[in-house]
């Protein structure tokens, strides 16, 4: 049966059941959107009816949002929706091929949906499974580790119209590869420890999450027992792990500072947008030591004065949905969630789970505060910064995954223990996510200081061209460099190591890379929109043979202008993979100048296809040849 | 006394809360903007009105305004790169000049005029964008969208009745109106919302009326954008 | 402006335009004279000169480009002329002619030959001598390099003046309020 053709009472029902289930809440029109399309395969025109009925907003906003993020789909997408997850690195595991095997193998057309309905096939940006690509969402369900074998199963299992929960329980099977292990990966903490442990530091006042009356309600400034978890955290020299590196005990006492208005309350909100390619130390995080983050976000709470806590799990991540909510569960019945959390009278906390659905530009902090209302994702103006006025209006931390699970072993150990490790400037340690051209991808946690070569040689990476460190938006560090470490005072890093050995060719890793950053921008601000296109486009024109120095100038010239003027920092970033290919790997470039003077970008004679086929001509006046083609 | 800060050598006198922009108009001084408009929530999105304060490059519709701060604006190095952004707009939409309503009305052009933009300089996108005329009184032609959200502000905030949002992403990012069909006419608008004045450029045109002053005669063909900073900033 | 040694040689040509940018030039009036002192006219209407001299300095094109000969006479322009000048919107973004850009070209093949209203047994010409349509209509520096670009549908002849003046005497050519227009 084509659901594509659901009865509009039968689209309502669903509607109805998961608009009640989030409290008829329009700041879960994200989450509402997911569960309605899990449901229906897609968002029907009926849907967005109903919920325009019942969650009182007009339908200019919910089409807003369902057109925003890539997962959603207005139009009917089939009942297997593929992603092709497309990073350079599922490119150089051969991406490609697997895509087309399984178009051709159930005759479907690349980004189109297949005539019965049944299936589409695409392209998505980075799923986070780089250390065992290629990889491919299906209903937003992670496969990884494909291979010919399992693409002609996989389509075999589509044309039968087998249901994904029949599908086998391998095919989703996703391995953790931890590869070296330090303080967060080889943590045994056991759930509660840390938060006992915060408690035991302060003196008896230290029972009170706040006051008597309740946590939310203003934090009297003497109350030692958050204050001295404060102070932990200053001591630790905690820097945030998502790639900005802003002090974390700076952060948190802004929020904890900042003025609370009656009825409003604090917000923790930990980052799990793990968009940024190469990058899939938060997966494992939280795959494996979800008690970790999660306590590490209620120690936050306890020293900020938070009461409500939100985790932004990227779409990608769905399947994790169901453990993580488990774990929740769990601790809410250990009384190490709820209410008067192990018996501190006040200390009320509790987390739920956003999933995203598709848009890297939610890990920008206000742009996952946007999306966490249930808006479109879009970067807010700043100031004000969301210590002071963030989801919803209220003081709001938002940390990455990594950064708490750091917090709550500070919390256990102490911040002086904690700063001990790593380097002057970098305390404590990084995980990194290796990928690409080595033997062992996975993940390696080092204290900080580390230096490239030395991550290069524990992962088995031969011939190493070039690494990318923090993914698109970060560096690319090239052979010469390999003794630079990583650390806030040389490389820092939100975690993404990506392995490029001598046979790559550099530009396409750029190419790749501007070809993400085109997809991933927002669309707000004007030089990131059409900037973002228009480096592609002259990519694109140079990966085609029709570059010329021309073109080159126009590249340097954009960068410039996107650096200066964008909205957020995807658009300040957009760049530098190309400018530090440019400046690392010139020849890369100089190779794909293939035209002294000025060409245009679309090839001539296509563009009198048309009349061509429509005239039935083909002399020679009917073509038009390239400018090196000789005639003019 | 009232504070000041310093705009292009100028000491500028400003409220608390004014942004730069609002202190820079009131002093009669035209710094370009496209999706700034006094009467609404600033949006911070065109990035025309993008100045340098302390060096550092920001959005003056979204800044506010500080004692002794030295924004630069009025300089070749910031005209350029606002030009660069008027001709991204022009290749962005389909804005054929001559045969627009709006020409000699619209603030892009203007702009573009003021910045000495001579050609877009970019190739063209040449989006199919289809026009909606199903609405007895008002033509929305989208080629010339320029994404400033404007109406969807003023339909927001002032007529109450969000006629107008923002839909898609990236590149594909369009104006859409509030009616299942996707068509002007199945929703309340009418020519009195204030949605129907505010466009800066000719996407939402009023039927009939078409051509009522002949171009060359136009607001803008009689004197440049950085004059209407007289107007505007009352 | 001092009289030069060596008139310039300055050649024109429309492609896809409608000759206005070649009237307005026209505008200049008596001024036609004055410059004269300055340029020679190489291939253009007004000379009905065919092909242009491999030493012209500059050329003047006004129309986009909406079929394959278009191409080869904007490629002649670009190799024989030392500057090559953009005249009025249709060069400068298509124009008029660009307003089919939204449009599959064979949907406009058959509309205009096949399917419409008082067309009996049409067909769409194939004669050799028939220069194709591309796809899309393009302005010219989506082809070529172009150096300068003189906005205007058509631009006044007081603007074509500016420009030509300016560029005569070493100045980068700009258009004050008035004089800059795109419509």
């Amino acid at each position: 049966m084509a659901l594509n053709d659901m009865h509009t009472e039968a689209v309502a029902g669903i509607v109805d059941r998961v608009v009640t289930r989030y409290r008829r809440d329009p700041t879960c029109m994200v989450q509402i959107l997911r569960e309605v399309q899990e449901a229906c395969d897609w968002i029907p025109p009926e849907a967005i009816d109903r919920m325009q009925a019942t969650l009182g907003v007009p339908r200019t906003k919910i089409e807003g949002v369902a057109g925003f993020y890539s997962f959603f789909y207005t139009q009917p997408r089939g009942k297997y929706r593929v992603l092709f997850s497309d990073n350079i690195t599922d490119r150089m595991l051969g991406n490609k091929a697997m895509m087309d095997r399984l178009c051709s193998s159930l005759w479907v057309e690349r980004g189109k949906v297949s005539e019965d309905g049944l299936v589409s096939i695409g392209k998505t940006a980075c799923t986070g499974m780089c250390d065992q690509g290629p990889a491919m969402l299906v209903n937003n369900y992670a496969v990884a580790g494909l291979t010919a074998a399992r693409i002609d199963e996989i389509a075999e299992l589509i044309r039968n119209k087998v249901p994904l929960s029949e599908w086998p329980a391998e095919y989703f099977r996703i391995e953790d590869n931890i590869r070296r292990a330090d303080i967060l990966l080889g943590s045994d903490l056991k759930p509660g420890d840390a938060l006992l442990a915060a408690r035991a530091r302060a003196p008896s006042d230290g029972l009170m999450a706040s006051n008597m009356r309740s946590w939310r309600e203003g934090l009297p400034t003497g109350l030692s027992g958050p204050i001295s978890m404060l102070d932990e955290i200053k001591r630790s020299n905690l820097r945030g792990r998502g790639g900005a590196g802003f002090t974390t005990a700076l952060k948190w006492e802004a929020c904890r500072n900042a003025p609370l208005k009656a009825g409003l309350q604090r917000i923790v909100v930990c980052n799990a947008d793990e968009g940024e390619p190469g990058t899939f130390k938060d997966r494992v995080l939280l795959a494996k030591y979800a008690d970790l983050v999660f306590e590490g976000m209620t120690v936050a709470a306890y020293a900020v004065g938070a009461t409500r806590g939100f985790v932004y799990l990227r779409g990608e991540y769905r399947y994790m949905l169901d453990h993580l909510n488990a774990v929740l569960a769990h601790r809410r019945r250990e009384n190490l969630l709820g209410s008067n959390i192990l018996g501190i009278p006040g200390a009320d906390f509790d987390i739920e789970i956003h999933v995203g659905a598709g848009a890297y530009v939610c890990g920008e902090e206000s742009a996952l505060i946007e999306s966490l209302e249930g808006k479109r994702g879009t970067p807010r103006n700043r100031p004000p910064f969301p210590v002071t006025n963030g989801y919803l209006d209220q003081p709001t931390i938002v940390n990455n995954v990594e950064t708490f699970a750091a917090a709550a072993l500070i919390a256990l150990n102490g911040g002086d223990w904690y700063a001990g490790i790593g380097t002057r400037h970098s305390a404590g340690t990084k995980i990194l996510s290796v990928s690409g051209d080595c033997e062992r991808p996975g993940l390696y946690e080092y204290p900080f200081g580390v230096s490239i070569r030395q991550v290069l040689e524990d992962c088995g990476a031969q011939d190493t061209q070039a690494v990318q460190v923090s993914g698109p938006s970060g560096i690319c560090v090239a052979a010469d460099e390999f003794d630079r470490i990583i650390g806030f005072e040389d490389i820092p890093t939100a975690g993404a190591f990506t392995v490029f050995n001598a046979t790559r060719d550099m530009f396409q890793v750029a190419r790749n890379y501007v070809h993400f950053f085109q997809h991933e921008s927002c669309g707000f601000c004007t030089p990131c929109r059409v900037g973002t296109s228009l480096l592609k486009n002259l990519m694109d024109k140079l990966a085609n043979g029709a570059g010329s120095p021309y073109d080159f100038a126009e590249i340097e010239k954009l960068n410039q202008l996107l650096q200066s003027m964008s909205h957020c920092g995807l658009g300040h970033t957009a760049c530098n993979p190309v400018l530090d290919t440019i400046a690392k790997f010139r020849p890369a470039y100089d190779k794909r100048m293939m035209q002294q003077d000025f060409t245009p970008a679309f090839d001539l004679d296509r563009a009198l296809a048309a009349a061509r086929q429509m005239t039935g001509r083909d002399d020679a006046a009917a073509h038009l040849t390239t400018e090196t083609g000789g005639e003019a | 006394m009232s504070q000041t800060f310093m705009l292009d050598g100028k000491a500028i006198p400003f409220e608390e809360g004014q942004t730069i922009i609002q202190a820079a108009s009131k002093a009669g001084v035209f710094i370009p903007h496209l999706c700034y408009h006094p009467d609404f929530k600033p949006h911070g999105s065109c990035k025309l009105c993008t100045v340098k304060v302390n060096g550092r490059q920001t959005a003056s519709c979204t800044m506010r305004a500080m004692a002794g701060m030295v924004v630069e604006s009025d300089t070749e190095e910031i005209n350029a790169e606002r030009r660069a952004l008027t001709q991204m707009l022009f290749v962005e939409g389909n804005h054929f000049c001559p045969s627009c309503e709006q020409s000699g009305n619209c603030q892009l052009q203007a702009t573009a005029y003021h910045l000495g933009m001579m050609s877009p300089h970019y190739d063209h996108f040449f989006p199919s964008r289809p026009v909606d005329a199903s609405h007895p009184e008002v033509l929305l032609d989208f080629n010339r969208c320029i994404l400033c959200s404007l109406c969807v502000r003023a339909s927001r905030d002032v007529d109450g009745k969000n006629v107008f949002a923002l839909s898609g992403r990236g590149i594909g990012t369009h104006l859409i109106v509030n009616a299942k069909s996707g068509q002007l006419a199945d929703t309340d608008f009418t020519l009195a919302d204030k949605a129907a004045q505010v466009c800066p450029v000719g996407v939402i045109l009023r039927k009939r009326k078409g051509f009522a002053v002949p171009i060359g005669e136009r607001k803008y063909d009689k004197a440049p954008i950085s004059a209407s900073v007289e107007t505007e900033g009352r | 402006m001092n009289a030069p040694t060596k008139k310039l040689k300055v050649a024109t040509t429309s492609l896809a335009g409608c000759f206005g940018c070649h009237m307005s030039f026209l505008d200049i009036d008596e001024r036609l004279f004055t410059l004269l002192d300055y340029i020679e006219f190489d291939r253009s209407p007004l000379t009905d000169i065919k092909e242009c001299s491999p030493d012209c300095d500059i050329g003047i094109v006004e129309g986009g480009l909406c079929n394959a000969e278009n191409v080869h006479v904007l490629r002649e322009f670009r190799k024989n002329c030392k500057i090559l000048i953009a005249i009025g919107a249709c060069a400068i973004n298509g124009g008029l002619p660009a307003q089919r850009n939204h449009l599959p070209l064979s949907t406009i093949l058959e509309e205009v030959y096949h399917t419409s209203p008082g067309l009996a047994n049409g067909m769409i010409p194939n004669d050799p001598e028939l220069p194709l349509p591309l796809n899309k209509v393009h302005p010219i520096h989506e082809v070529v390099k172009v150096d300068y670009f003189m906005p205007g549908c058509p631009p006044s002849g007081d603007a074509i003046w500016k420009v030509l003046t300016d560029l005569l005497a070493g100045r980068e050519p700009t258009l004050e309020h008035g004089l800059m227009h795109y419509d």
